[in-house]
């Protein structure tokens, strides 16, 4: 008996103390499965461009900072929720997600893009290299009806709740069945067992995977940009923690000034994603 | 709480309904005639047959049925030989690994939940229909077959509801059954806690109704 209380003493102590060593910490929700913005290596720990960014920032604000894993379905929820205080997980400003929390300005930027298996009929469709949807010019309406005509009655797998799902659910290249997946590896596994006809995604997503696994996964149509894809990737904050909200501001800029988002993103991207 | 996205998210809930229906139903008569063969299966007396029905039920009762339909639907998909084979055709569709999954899984415990009822059915009633020069198959047909039903009702009505619930995890192969289309309605609104509570009482009300059809079933062929 006297055994047990004091180890369940003990538990209450360490229980207790870990509580109030994490109080002054701010923690940064990210998902680990979106290489290279967030991921794991093979030992579990976190890496890519936004967990190295992550502790350069926490720097800057001069707090300690814990990342945390959350899976992207539940992120902002779970952000809601009180689970951690910031969302740095590849998450673009959408006016969308704008109504439940807020953002921070955007950090990094890079563009959506489709993708197929090498040898697909949708290989070589004749569209512009890039289009920027916020205010769509004429070649980019022809591109979107190209689009329209290649993708009909084909399966177009996304990762749920992403901007690449919003887009192909605003019926702006027509109807198209979408496919909805927990994780980018799914839809990228998906996609080279040939259940899908195409994925959209993040460029990136796609040529880290093709890079990775070897299989021959080609990029097609234009890379898309503005609109339903929203203005930039920043930091994810409940709405009534403004404070946070504006630390997280000035470290950006502080972080932008001395040139650390163009080093650490040349370093992940390959190419300098920072805005 | 948000009671008008309750309301408003409630239709859609109930179209995704049928999804879980169509694919609760589908399992269950596919695993029913599984369960029932390999229920025979282990009550041969050839030590062969039987290790084969026992491993089977082993396998699917030991391992976690998410495990297993993510083996058939993104593992099998790994395999590029099965991929130009006909097979994949139905392979190729997440609709039917899932119900490939659940029929195997349902197929397992049914077999152990009809074996233990073929098990306990008393030797005087095989011998009494013996002795009135009943062959053996009608004896199986007429005799065994009712009282094991019967005596498997309860424990097969726990494996329905059971199965009702596992198949929210057809939403991880893609399929937009009630737990898909909930978790599509949190992705566009961010709130979980009032659209898994419609989900929650939708799949609680499917239990109201499975529980009471096996009760009014136990009761009618009570004896």
């Amino acid at each position: 008996m006297n055994i047990i209380k004091k180890f369940s003493l003990g538990v209450l102590i360490t229980l207790f103390l870990s509580f109030s060593a994490n109080a002054d910490k701010i923690k940064i929700g990210t998902e680990g499965a979106y290489p290279p913005w967030n991921s794991k290596d093979a030992s579990g720990k976190l890496i890519g461009f936004e967990v190295e960014l992550a502790w350069t920032l926490c720097r800057y604000i001069g707090q300690q900072c814990e990342i945390v894993e959350q899976d992207w379905d539940g992120m902002i929820p779970a952000l809601i929720m009180r689970k951690f205080d910031a969302i740095m997980a590849g998450m673009s400003i959408t006016a969308e997600r704008q109504k439940a929390i807020s953002f921070s300005q955007g950090y990094a930027d890079e563009v959506a893009s489709l993708a197929v298996m090498k040898g697909s009929d949708l290989e070589g469709m004749d569209t512009p290299a890039g289009i920027n949807l916020t205010k769509p010019n004429a070649a980019a309406k022809k591109a979107l009806k190209t689009l329209t005509t290649g993708l009909a009655g084909k399966t177009v797998c996304v990762q749920t709740a992403t901007i690449h799902q919003n887009f192909l659910d605003s019926g702006d290249v027509g109807k198209v069945n979408v496919r909805t997946y927990k994780t980018q590896d799914e839809v990228n596994l998906d996609l080279a067992s040939g259940r899908c006809d195409a994925a959209l995604a993040a460029a990136v997503a796609f040529s880290d995977y093709a890079e990775k696994s070897g299989k021959p996964v080609v990029l097609v149509g234009p890379t898309f940009s503005g609109g339903a894809f929203g203005n930039g990737v920043g930091v994810g904050i409940r709405k009534d923690d403004t404070e946070l909200l504006n630390a997280f501001n000035k470290a950006i800029d502080k972080a932008r000034k001395n040139g650390d988002i163009s080093r650490i993103a040349t370093k992940w991207f390959g190419f300098d994603a920072s805005m | 709480m948000d009671f008008e996205l309750m309301i408003n998210s409630f239709p859609k809930l109930i179209n995704a309904t049928f999804i879980t229906l169509k694919l609760l139903i589908a399992s269950l008569i596919f695993g029913l005639f599984i369960g029932l063969f390999f229920a025979i299966l282990r009550l041969n007396k050839n030590l062969i047959i039987n290790k084969f029905a026992y491993v089977y039920s082993y396998v699917f009762r030991g391992t976690p049925l998410l495990v297993q339909i993510f083996i058939i639907y993104f593992g099998l998909g790994q395999i590029e030989y099965l991929r130009s084979t006909a097979l994949w055709i139905i392979l190729k569709e997440p609709y039917w690994c899932a119900i490939i999954a659940f029929s195997l899984n349902t197929g397992a415990y049914t077999s152990e939940i009809l074996r233990s009822a073929f098990q306990t059915i008393k030797p005087g009633m095989i011998e009494a229909g013996q002795s009135l020069g009943i062959s053996s198959k009608i004896i199986f047909y007429k005799i065994q077959i009712p009282i094991a039903i019967r005596q498997s009702l309860p424990a097969y009505g726990n494996e329905i509801i059971l199965m009702m619930k596992g198949t929210s995890l057809a939403s991880t192969v893609t399929l937009m059954d009630l737990t898909g289309v909930a978790k599509y309605i949190i992705s566009t609104t961010f709130k979980p806690i009032e659209v898994f509570i419609v989900a929650g009482g939708i799949y609680l009300f499917m239990t109201f109704i499975i529980h009471n059809v096996v009760k009014f079933l136990e009761k009618k062929y009570s004896y």
